[in-house]
């Protein structure tokens, strides 16, 4: 299936939660609004016979300057078509809900959004930091992030330059 | 959907109920011998016998994506040197084509040529260390040393076309960084010649033995619809019998000119997609590679690999998802430009990364030295999955 | 110890002279020492041979620099370097337990030199029971194994003495029962009338007797004694792919070259062992060879059989803990049952 197809599929199906198309972008996508029907979407994606999208390639976040966001490229392994969905959310209290018992993939993928970004993803079995340690404070990916002077006492910036570098 | 309806992720262990056993946690890794860097595993035990394991990562983060946020374009060639420092030529690859892409750049044909080249030598150097530490593993010692001896080989070539030996930062977007000096194909070809017949030397002490088929076979079986459900990809999946390689489903540079086939596994010793059949699926890989390098030196053609490398890089805005077979699988950089000098944002698809979530799917019920083998099986590389 | 003592007042006239318990104490004290030596001359020449080996197969040269002829010092430098190293004993481990269990397996394995017969006159004691008396003490290296694992209060340490454990004491029943098979060719236990009885050239060796039943017994003979000292591919305890080093992994210093010259003393005894019960002892390969002396011949079979350990550890992979066990129960026990069976029942024909 085209990008076109697939959206005109889903157009149909759940009208709510599709927001956007566009295909004049190099890999086109969906927009979606992630609180209304997002995971029976994601579902229906999966389970249909002729989506069948079974590979969740990657799952990004993203800074959009104002909100966050996430991009999820489907794949299947089947109809080797292929599909990026993208979904914005607020920048304090964000939620996704979460598609982790659907491609497992995106279990360490969300986990690492809500470390780097800090978004919620709810119904995810176990929502804790991967890559940095469970007490670090903030959100690095994010562009407004300031990094901390110290971690747990230990100097995180060297002593001399406190992260500027000379220009 | 229910969970239920999920792909098996827990195997029944065979413990009978009047047998009280007490179950014991234990911290494999950051430092052990066999955990391929600083992975850690917490393990729950029965005895030998593995109950959960769940691996702990970040231990080598290393803050790549904040990095290639605050350098220009170019600049982050070589930090996607150091993700996967194993084979450091496919990730210069795969970043430099989603660049051109985005910015639709033609690519010299010598360049084109010479990429496929160092991609594949790299690949062969890659999976020999994934053959030699897995015969480690497995507890034999010697195999190790013998495919360093080849490796070491690959490491020369690569020293005499851009200086380095580990990290190359060879790959441009637009060429690459030097022609190739001359003589330096045929080292190549002639290095090609000496290698395939070492390859028999491995299956020799190592592929087909006894003892190593006993411990690889029927051990850490992924289902080809769970490998899928957890984002396995490269040889990883294709060991458990799926036809998925980028360089065929989604030619990339050149590779559509080639002639090579798809290696998968195809349970020769013992289930499709147990770790025997992820470790020969590397070593037929390496057949393949060769076979790529002979065809590409044969044809590459004369001209200035450096001819169409552009001074600056304007990216449109926009973003691209661009991904490459890498020795591991499917490497992907997800770039978001906003038209300025550095990169909105690269997010890595690091393969290392899903492989490795498999894991816990797959490890209750073997033994502490099935995880070593399966551990191993996935060829991990940490500077990739902690970036 | 009639034997030895003759074989000393021979040797030193003047010992004769001496008061019993004078002349038998600096015996035992000569023979103690001389025995300690010898393990560790053999542990530095077998360490440094090993490497060699392991360097050569290997496409490398193992060590080059120390002492200069082929690194022939180098693992001199080492034991000096271990002499002299911290002695680091962890917080938590049983410190009485911890430090004793190496030296408990050391003496386990040099307590089974009193009984090897280098020679047709020297052999340090000759029991008449001499092979069931080497069995027994060599099985208590076991207890050292067992006792380093538990005291160092670590889970890899732990596993590893775990491991030996079930591994040694199932491994000792093959082990002891193809030495049966040959036992009951040569009818007897005494060490020198083993050797005795297989005079006359490399035909007349147990390990030909009965053609292929005996030859079939040193073979699974060989097989449990690698399981026994814990060699390559049996080197479970240790296995340092999956256990970091099993047993060893809190011992540093001095402490792990006891476990490490233990080792070695071990490869010595099962191979001298199959070299006296098997391979003719002293007896030289053919009745004309006579004049050389017997510990020449017993030595270089019994060092041949440890290069055959080394080329395998560098050889093969590592068996898992079931196919470990599987080997020992399935294969190599009955099969030794049978061979006692049949050669028995032709023993009776």
């Amino acid at each position: 299936m085209t990008a076109q197809e697939i959206y005109d599929t889903l157009k149909k199906k759940f009208p709510d939660t599709v927001l956007e198309f566009n295909s004049e972008a190099l890999q086109p996508f969906i927009k979606l609004d992630a609180e209304k029907q997002f995971y029976e979407l994601c579902q229906f994606l999966r389970d249909d016979e002729a989506m069948d999208f079974d590979f969740l390639r990657c799952l990004s976040g993203v800074d959009y300057g104002e909100p966050l966001g996430a991009v999820y490229h489907l794949f299947s392994m089947k109809h080797r078509h292929e599909i990026v969905l993208k979904i914005e959310v607020a920048r304090e209290g964000g939620k996704i809900p979460s598609v982790a018992d659907l491609w497992r993939t995106a279990d360490w993928h969300e986990r690492e959004i809500f470390d780097l970004y800090g978004i919620t993803f709810t119904n995810h079995p176990n929502l804790k930091r991967i890559l940095l340690p469970d007490d670090w404070e903030g959100h690095p990916l994010r562009k407004d992030y300031v990094t901390p002077e110290y971690y747990n006492g230990i100097p995180i910036l060297h002593p001399d330059t406190k992260g500027k570098t000379n220009e | 959907m229910s969970k239920s309806n999920l792909p098996p992720t827990q195997f029944e262990l065979e413990i009978s109920d009047d047998l009280k056993t007490e179950e014991m946690t234990l911290s494999m890794g950051p430092q052990h011998p066999s955990t391929h860097g600083v992975l850690q595993v917490i393990l729950k035990t029965d005895g030998e016998i593995i109950k959960s394991a769940e691996p702990v990562i970040g231990y080598l983060h290393r803050c790549f994506e904040k990095h290639a946020e605050n350098v220009t374009y170019h600049q982050v060639i070589p930090y996607t040197d150091r993700l996967d420092y194993i084979a450091s030529m496919n990730n210069n690859l795969g970043y430099a084509i989603g660049l051109e892409r985005m910015m639709n750049l033609e690519v010299n044909e010598r360049a084109e040529y010479l990429r496929v080249i160092v991609a594949e030598l790299n690949r062969i150097a890659s999976h020999l260390i994934a053959l030699g530490t897995y015969g480690l593993d497995i507890g034999a010692f010697t195999p190790f040393l013998y495919v360093f001896r080849d490796r070491e080989l690959i490491l020369d070539l690569f020293e005499e076309l851009c200086g380095a030996r580990l990290l190359y930062n060879y790959i441009w977007v637009g060429g690459v960084a030097y022609d190739a000096p001359q003589g330096w194909i045929d080292k190549v070809k002639e290095f090609t010649d000496y290698f395939e017949p070492k390859i028999k030397e491995y299956n020799d002490i190592l592929t087909f033995n006894k003892i190593f088929i006993e411990r690889t076979a029927n051990v850490g079986v992924i289902p080809p619809e769970v490998g899928i459900n957890y984002g396995v990809s490269g040889p990883s999946l294709r060991g458990s019998g799926v036809n998925f390689d980028l360089r065929k489903d989604a030619p990339y540079s050149i590779y559509d000119r080639f002639d090579f086939d798809v290696c998968i596994g195809k349970g020769e010793m013992g289930t499709v997609g147990d770790t025997w059949d992820r470790y020969w699926v590397r070593v037929a890989e390496m057949f393949e590679s060769v076979k790529i390098i002979r065809q590409a030196c044969d044809a590459i053609p004369e001209g200035d690999a450096k001819e169409t490398v552009p001074r600056n890089i304007k990216v449109p805005p926009g973003d691209y998802y661009m991904a490459t077979e890498t020795p591991r699988g499917e490497l992907g950089y997800y770039i978001i430009s906003d038209g300025g000098k550095n990169p909105n944002r690269v997010k890595v698809r690091s393969p290392a990364y899903s492989n490795l979530s498999v894991l816990p799917a797959i490890a209750p019920g073997v033994m502490i030295a099935d995880l070593v083998a399966i551990i191993g099986s996935l060829d991990i590389v940490l500077g990739e999955i902690d970036r | 110890m009639d034997a030895t003592v003759a074989f000393f007042y021979d040797l030193i006239p003047a010992l004769s002279n001496l008061p019993d318990w004078l002349s038998y104490t600096i015996i035992g004290a000569v023979l103690t020492v001389g025995a300690f030596l010898f393990i560790a001359v053999f542990a530095l020449i077998g360490i440094w041979l090993e490497r060699k080996i392991s360097g050569h197969m290997q496409d490398r040269l193992g060590p080059m620099e120390v002492g200069g002829w082929h690194g022939w010092a180098q693992t001199i430098a080492d034991t000096v370097k271990l002499l002299v190293k911290e002695d680091i004993i962890p917080e938590k481990a049983d410190k009485f337990l911890f430090k004793f269990a190496p030296f408990i397996m050391f003496t386990a394995s040099m307590a089974a030199f009193a009984a090897l017969p280098w020679s047709a006159r020297f052999i340090p004691a000759n029991l008449n029971v001499g092979l069931l008396y080497i069995l027994s003490v060599s099985s208590l290296v076991v207890i050292g194994i067992l006792m380093g694992g538990w005291a160092s209060n670590n889970k890899w340490s732990l596993y590893g003495a775990m491991r030996s454990a079930a591994q040694m004491i199932s491994y000792e029943i093959p082990v002891a029962l193809s030495l049966i098979v040959a036992l009951l060719l040569t009818g007897s236990m005494d060490m020198q009338e083993i050797v005795r009885g297989q005079a006359g050239g490399i035909f007349n060796w147990n390990i030909f007797g009965y053609f292929p039943l005996l030859f079939i017994a040193f073979i699974i003979y060989f097989i449990a004694s690698l399981a026994e000292v814990n060699r390559t591919p049996f080197d479970l305890p240790e296995a340092e792919s999956e256990l970091v080093a099993g047993f060893m992994t809190e011992y540093s210093g001095m402490r792990w070259a006891f476990f490490m010259l233990a080792e070695y003393a071990n490869m010595f005894v099962v191979s001298a062992i199959s070299t006296t019960v098997f391979l003719g002892g002293w007896q030289p390969i053919a009745p004309f060879l006579d004049f050389i002396p017997g510990p020449f011949w017993f030595l270089g079979k019994a060092l041949f059989l440890v290069l055959i350990q080394m080329w395998l550890r560098w050889t093969l992979p590592r068996l898992r803990v079931d196919q470990l066990m599987y080997t020992t129960w399935k294969v190599l026990t009955p099969f030794s049952f049978a061979l006692i069976l049949l050669v028995s029942f032709i023993k009776v024909l």
